[in-house]
């Protein structure tokens, strides 16, 4: 019996293996509005695939991304970027040369192959009049908002194609949220990996071990997006939970 | 001085509906002004798909929900995370203002 089973699970995981083989995982960046989705997204992408190339803007209005962007085919690979790293380090850029320590030799073969979704941040509640208080016309604000609405519907049908999810939080606000909880559930009960990143730990107020303290289940990498900090051990943690 | 309705239902009443059935009842209740609070609460995909049916319904008199809920628990033998208590109310009358694994602190006023 037992004999048969094994042998029958051997042989379903060859098959897998071989026919459903996913040639690229499908990570979606996820988190409320303004967490910082667009810029991590582009630091990725400025990182492994073109150094000139935006998946999308990012403001300090909410709710700025309003579709979901997929960027295909960038592939991480640690070991061009600690090569980057030593080129650049020394000179230009002093303090991440105290950043992480260097990658093991296996570690530093990890590739990933992967597909980049930047998603519209995640609300309950959308109200136009925030919007004037950035300075926009009500008309403008009321149209913000109605797609702002379609951008959150489109943020959650995303989830159904989606092999991965990056969850970002802004470190300086509570993370203990409706919004958050609600998103990490969801994820549970698919059994779809996470990784939290704590993001804007270059401001003075950020509390990345809030984040951590709130979600102790869950892995959780303070960065900051917009400076690269810490870059490193975030994708580090990509390339092992990501595959 | 104006009045906000609070609305309390038992888990017997909301685990007779279905789930489209909840969400609806759910937010009939919001639109029309009051607080809901569910015993038993729902669960995170039941709060996601509130979410959803709550952004096809925004406009311009109603800019969305608040909700609240202390997160699920795993029960006895592990078998299902539990879910407890769900507070939710229109956007523009009620505002959470401290919650943590086990206590919800909410702000009500009347617009
Ligand atoms: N200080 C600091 N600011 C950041 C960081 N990352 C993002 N920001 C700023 O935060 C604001 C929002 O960034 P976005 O990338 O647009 O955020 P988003 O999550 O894509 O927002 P939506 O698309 O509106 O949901 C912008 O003003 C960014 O410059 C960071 O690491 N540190
Ligand atoms: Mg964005």
């Amino acid at each position: 019996m037992t004999g048969r089973t094994r042998r029958k699970g051997i042989f379903a995981r060859l098959f897998r293996a071989l026919l459903f083989r996913r040639a690229t995982a499908k990570i979606g960046i996820y988190g409320p509005p303004n967490a910082g989705k667009t810029t991590l997204a582009n630091q990725i992408i400025h990182t492994f695939a073109d150094e000139n190339e935006d998946i999308g803007t990012s403001t300090e209005i909410p709710h700025e991304t309003r579709r979901a962007v997929r960027r295909a085919g960038i592939l991480i690979d640690l070991k061009k970027r600690t090569l980057q790293n030593l080129g650049h380090n020394s000179d230009e850029n002093p303090t991440t040369s105290s950043g992480p320590a260097p990658f093991t030799p296996a570690e530093a073969k990890s590739k990933l192959r992967l597909d980049i979704v930047d998603t519209p941040g995640l609300a309950t509640k959308i109200d136009f009049h925030d919007f004037m208080a950035f300075g926009l016309e009500e008309t403008e604000a009321k149209k913000r908002a109605k797609e702002a609405t379609e951008g959150v519907i489109e943020a959650i049908k995303w989830l159904e194609d989606i092999d991965g999810v990056l969850l970002l939080m802004d470190a300086t606000e509570n993370p203990y949220t409706q919004t958050n909880i609600v998103i990490i559930g969801n994820l549970e009960a698919r059994g779809i990996p996470v990784i939290i990143a704590a993001n804007k730990i270059d401001l003075a107020e950020a509390a990345p071990q809030r984040i951590a303290d709130a979600f102790p289940q869950h892995t959780v990498v303070p960065i900051s997006a917009l400076k690269g900090d810490n870059m490193d051990a975030l994708y580090r943690e990509m390339t092992r939970r990501f595959r | 001085m104006s009045e906000i309705k609070m609305d309390l239902i038992s888990a017997d009443k909301i685990n007779a509906m279905s789930s489209m059935e909840k969400l609806r009842f759910v937010l009939d209740g919001v639109r029309e002004g009051n607080i809901v609070i569910l015993e038993g609460g729902l669960t995170p995909e039941e709060q996601m798909q509130l979410i959803e049916l709550t952004m096809t319904e925004i406009g311009e008199e109603f800019p969305g929900i608040e909700i609240s809920g202390y997160p699920a628990k795993r029960g006895l033998f592990n078998l299902r995370k539990k879910t407890r208590l769900t507070v939710i109310g229109p956007a523009n009358v009620m505002r959470t203002i401290k919650k943590d694994k086990d206590l919800i602190s909410t702000i009500v006023s009347a617009v």
